[in-house]
This record gives C-alpha cells, sequence and structure tokens, in this order.
C-alpha cells in the first residue's frame, strides 16, 4: 500500500504523489515515512529527502529545514526551502556558506538563541553542498 | 475657442496617452495572472501549517507559558500597525484605501490612550504616513511590488515583529492590505496576527481529531513546546506572505481597471474633441468662403 507524499514550500507544491516510503532527515536523526504509520509532526533540519518505490529511490529533494506531518495514509513536508538534488547549484551554495560564516564570524558570541539559528542555516548549507556534490 | 492646430496638437497628445495607457493595462493584466497563479500556488502550504498548528493548539491546550506570538504579552498598550501597499500609483484607489483605513485605526486607538507604531510596506503607504506620522515609523520595506514577491521579504519581515515583540516594545501587530476578491475589487481590512487570532484554527482542530483519519494520537518530536516555538514564526510569515501575494495580486487588479477606465475615457475625449475640430474647420471654411464670395460680390 503507498502513502501519499506531499512536499511544500512556501512558494509552491514540489510533489504530490504516491510512494512507498519516505526518508527525511528530522532534526533528532533520519526518519522514515511508511504507511500505517503512528501519527507523528517532526523537526526537519537541512537534508535530502529520498523518496523509495520498490525498495529503490526514485527521487531525491533538498529540503532547507522545515515541518512533517505524518500520518498513517499521507506525509506532508513543509519545508522552508526545497529543491530536486540535481537542481542544486554548488557554486551558489559555497558562496552562502562563505556568507554566512563571515556573519558568524562577526557575530556576537554570547548571543545563543542568533548563534544557534545561525549554526542550523550553516549546517543546512553544507547538507546542501553535500547532497549537490554526491551526484545522483 | 480654440485654433485648429491647438486642437489638433490636443487630440495627439491624448491618442499617445491612450497608447500608454491601453499598454499599461495590457501588462497589468498579464502580471495580474501571473501573481493570482502565485497566490494560488502558496496556498496549500498555508493550509498545512494551520492544520499542523490546529493539531499543535489543541495538544498544548491550557499548557502554561505560551510563546508570546500566541498569546501576546498579556497587555494591550502598544499597537504596531502594518499598512501594505505598492510602491507605483497609478492603480485607481487601492493605496489611499489602505492608507485611509490605517489613518482611522490610528486616530481610533490614539483615541483610546494607546501608543501606535508603524511598519509601512511599500512606497506609497510609506511616503504617505511620513508627513504626518514620521515619529510613529519603526521600520520599512520597499521596492519589491511588482516583481514576482519572494518569499524572504515576508520571513524578514516576520523576523522583524517577533525581534519587537520579544523586546517588548510591541503588545498587538495588525496587517492593513487589499483582500483580493476579483479583479475588479480589492477590499482594505485589518488582520491581526499578535496574539494570533487562534479561535478558527482550534475549532477546526477539535473537529479533526473527533474525525476517523486521525484518531491516533499524535507524537511529537521535539516536543510540542519546541515544535510550537518553531511552527508559529513560520506561521507569522506565511501570514504576511500570503497578504504580499494578495497585495500583488490586488495592485495589478486595480491597475488594470484604473487603466482601463482611463483608456475608455481617452478615447471619449479623443470623440467629443474629433467633434470640435471638425465643426472648427467647418466653420472656418465656410467664413472663408463667405469673405471669398462678399470680396467677388463688392467687385
Amino acid at each position: 500500500m503507498p502513502i501519499q507524499i506531499e512536499i511544500i514550500s512556501p512558494e509552491k507544491v514540489l510533489v504530490s504523489r504516491e510512494v512507498d516510503m519516505v526518508v527525511m532527515p528530522g532534526m533528532e536523526g533520519d526518519i522514515a515515512a511508511m504507511p500505517e504509520r503512528a501519527p507523528m509532526m517532526l523537526l526537519l533540519r537541512g537534508g535530502v529527502v529520498s523518496l523509495y518505490e520498490n525498495d529503490t529511490v526514485t527521487d531525491r529533494y533538498f529540503v532547507g529545514g522545515g515541518f512533517a506531518d505524518m500520518t498513517a495514509t499521507r506525509c506532508t513536508i513543509l519545508a522552508d526551502e526545497a529543491k530536486p538534488v540535481s537542481a542544486i547549484s554548488i557554486d551558489n551554495a559555497t558562496a552562502q556558506l562563505e556568507a554566512l560564516t563571515e556573519v558568524w564570524d562577526k557575530a556576537d558570541k554570547n548571543d545563543i538563541s542568533r548563534l544557534d539559528v545561525l549554526q542550523e542555516k550553516i549546517l543546512s548549507v553544507r547538507a546542501e553542498i553535500d547532497a549537490g556534490s554526491s551526484g545522483f | 475657442m480654440a485654433s485648429l492646430k491647438e486642437l489638433r496638437a490636443r487630440i495627439g497628445s491624448i491618442k499617445s496617452t491612450r497608447k500608454i495607457t491601453s499598454a499599461m493595462k495590457m501588462v497589468a493584466a498579464a502580471k495580474l495572472r501571473r501573481a493570482q497563479a502565485s497566490a494560488e500556488a502558496a496556498r496549500p502550504y498555508a493550509a498545512a501549517m494551520r492544520r499542523m498548528l490546529g493539531e499543535l493548539a489543541a495538544a498544548t491546550k491550557g499548557e502554561e507559558g505560551a510563546p508570546r506570538l500566541l498569546a501576546g504579552t498579556g497587555q494591550d498598550k502598544i499597537h504596531l500597525l502594518i499598512p501594505i501597499s505598492s510602491d507605483r500609483g497609478l492603480c485607481g484607489g487601492f493605496n489611499s484605501n489602505v492608507n485611509r483605513l490605517t489613518l482611522q485605526t490610528i486616530k481610533k486607538l490614539q483615541a483610546e490612550g494607546k501608543t501606535v507604531k508603524l511598519l509601512p510596506v511599500g512606497r506609497r503607504a510609506l511616503s504617505f504616513f511620513t508627513r504626518d506620522y514620521a515619529d510613529l515609523i519603526v521600520d520599512k520595506v520597499t521596492g519589491f511590488s511588482g516583481k514576482d514577491v519572494p518569499f524572504s521579504v515576508a520571513s524578514d519581515l516576520g523576523d522583524k515583529i517577533n525581534a519587537l515583540l520579544e523586546a517588548g516594545e510591541i503588545d498587538v501587530c495588525t496587517l492593513v492590505f487589499n483582500k483580493f476578491r476579483n479583479a475588479m475589487t480589492q477590499v482594505p481590512a485589518c488582520q491581526q496576527l499578535v496574539p494570533m487570532v487562534m479561535d478558527d484554527v482550534v475549532a477546526k482542530a477539535d473537529a479533526a481529531s473527533t474525525t476517523a483519519e486521525d484518531v491516533a494520537q499524535y507524537e511529537f518530536e521535539p516536543d510540542e513546546a519546541t515544535l510550537l516555538a518553531m511552527l508559529l514564526p513560520r506561521n507569522l510569515q506565511v501570514q504576511i506572505y500570503a497578504s504580499l501575494l494578495e497585495t500583488a495580486a490586488g495592485e495589478n487588479g486595480a491597475r488594470m481597471t484604473a487603466m482601463d477606465n482611463a483608456t475608455r475615457n481617452a478615447g471619449r475625449t479623443i470623440d467629443s474633441l474629433s467633434k470640435v475640430y471638425n465643426r472648427t474647420r467647418q466653420t472656418n471654411i465656410t467664413n472663408e468662403l463667405i469673405e471669398i464670395i462678399s470680396g467677388a460680390q463688392a467687385v
């Protein structure tokens, strides 16, 4: 029995179809959504969402953090930003990482909440570069 | 009476104005279609967000220490108004409607003894309020309308509001913008962002939890409070984004209507001027003939 997956970014719906399994990067570790799963809400870190059909990965999407809402029959991913892994531009991402690193260096090291946000962004961009350079 | 030359010049200038207004109408119509499409594309995210927020709100209902974005600061003293206008004019009453409603709200709040702060979005609102209320303006956002609205505008604005709220500089935050009914009508309206109006969300959540689909209890990772703290700023941004998109669509709709009217008016003016022109020309010919004939008779 397949599961309905939706990957939605603020601008548009990227994917809406049925697959066998979805593996997504949870804040506390990767999690797979499968049919008949107990309903769960999940905070996502920046990383790659893989869609499985018949035990093979058919599509990979990069999400830059967000939320996931899983039930027995569907899985909705609300991504802060999302794109197919093939659309990642490593040059852009590298430039972004450099800009973020610069901000990090200048940031007030006592402002923990700001550092947290920055760190998450940096990790997300690093994950984007990793995903883009691993090829697929 | 104006001379033939003057009339010719006026007809010519109105003709070129008509060309411009009808071109602007075409451009606005094309942009309207794009803006409407992107407003529609953004709807699923907002809907899914509302659903998750409803579940979370139901799960955390009754717990203490709700985030400020949800519950506000518990006070009602300092109001932040965010009028959302376009950057450019020539779109009928679109911007002045928003400005007028904001002005009324400012006056009403001030009469109640509340402190008002302003964060105008779009150049039209900014210049309008800079004239009389420059000291109320805490920040501004301009220079994006007319293009595709990037989500980053909304997220920056959301972060600013959040920062003001956390710093205790505002208690209540309200958007004033044109709700998009259809291409012809936009209705200016106020929408309170903070504290969040949760009635419909919670009601929906209650309804949802009694339906068969989601009977099972939700698991949350990390815990509900952390998720809620992450989800609320997002929701704020999404609401702002939706209103920005509606403004973009409304602006183009209003401009299309205004330019359509202008084109029609120009056509009418050209018609009546042409009539005057032809009459004047006939009169002139008649006069000349009379002069020639009476000259010939005198000889």
